[in-house]
């Protein structure tokens, strides 16, 4: 072996470590909202094994949160297919903001896995990590997250019911904590963002206790809620263009 | 029983989709103002509406879900971790349901 291709096996090794060790963060969080989806993916009827394929194929809390209440009355897959475009969209920016990450030689293989563990903590780590995305730090950080994301759903749906029952329940809430936690570090610096987040739940929560529109069922409401406050916003508020573009209109 | 693997393959292909396709396709930046500022604001809305009014009933009783909920929110705002909003959100809940 030539002594340039040991120096870059180091470095692979390197980076596939601190991939491991910012992967340990999001593991331990993964497991606790993982648990919580298990538990509920059993009680919508979903056996361990499919809950956890559902957990490896698809690695997305909200995602797969909502899809569950879909299956349990055999929604249509249009529906959920729809539902889990709106609900993950956001990954759609992300992988965008990820593209300038890659070096040039990147292979095919590195990019369609890099993709597939794109989340909110992992692209988070992942972009704010200075230089180029290397894979060997992606196999890191994505390996040992999605370990915890699969681990804590066949945990929660095989054996969630030898837990206190109050504990089964206070758990359906750590999901939400998450998205509040992901929505309101923003709202707090960014007004705008703000009135997004109290126009959405408001309408979300009005949709519901109107007669007549509460008989469209949640995904759907999701998706209109979203297309009509994101779509006013973007009208009335258009975020400026970054930096970055030179300020060519 | 093989419908469910049937969804869990529809979500899973729709979800790869939109997290591929930008990294294979997209090399430059997008500039339509709409378009950018809408994919900005989205996750915001999408987020908020799953959060609210379903977070109200998610630990079992009203005031349970409500505690958590307000813990969440002051944590949230103060810019913690997920996981440990998560985790502060649920031992509220657990917490005030033995009241």
């Amino acid at each position: 072996m030539s002594q340039q291709q040991q120096e870059k096996n180091r470095s692979a090794a390197a980076d596939f470590r601190q991939g491991l060790q910012d992967g340990i963060a999001i593991c331990i969080g993964y497991l606790a909202v993982s648990f919580a989806f298990g538990i509920q993916a059993h009680e919508t009827g979903l056996t361990a094994v499919q809950a956890a394929a559902m957990s490896f194929l698809n690695v997305t809390s909200a995602g797969q949160f909502s899809a569950l209440e879909l299956i349990f009355r055999q929604a249509s897959l249009m529906e959920l297919a729809l539902l889990q475009l709106v609900v993950n969209l956001r990954y759609l920016l992300m992988s965008t903001a990820l593209s300038q990450k890659f070096a040039p030689q990147a292979s095919l293989l590195q990019r369609l896995g890099t993709a597939y563990g794109v989340t909110d903590e992992i692209f988070t780590l992942s972009v704010l990590r200075p230089g180029t995305l290397t894979a060997a730090y992606s196999a890191g950080i994505i390996g040992i997250s999605v370990f915890g994301w699969v681990a804590g759903t066949a945990l929660g749906a095989g054996a969630g019911q030898i837990l206190p029952e109050r504990l089964v329940s206070a758990l359906g809430i750590a999901i939400y904590g998450m998205f509040l936690a992901i929505i309101l570090p923003e709202s707090r610096k960014n007004r705008p963002v703000l009135i997004v987040v109290l126009c959405a739940m408001v309408i979300s929560a009005l949709m519901q206790v109107i007669p007549f529109l509460a008989v469209i069922s949640s995904g759907f409401r999701i998706i209109i809620v979203t297309l009509l406050v994101a779509g006013v916003a973007a009208a009335i508020s258009p975020v400026p263009p970054e930096p970055t573009d030179g300020g060519a209109a | 029983m093989n419908r469910v693997y049937l969804y869990i393959f529809v979500m899973a292909a729709v979800t790869y989709a939109i997290r591929v396709l930008p990294i294979l396709l997209i090399r430059r930046k997008i500039t339509s103002p709409f378009l950018r500022s809408f994919l900005y604001y989205m996750p915001y809305a999408t987020l908020a509406a799953m959060t609210f009014p379903a977070i109200l009933s998610a630990a079992g009783g009203l005031i349970p879900s409500l505690a958590g909920f307000v813990v969440a929110v002051i944590l949230g705002l103060r810019g913690k971790s997920l996981p440990v909003v998560a985790i502060a959100a649920t031992a509220a809940a657990l917490i005030v349901s033995f009241l």
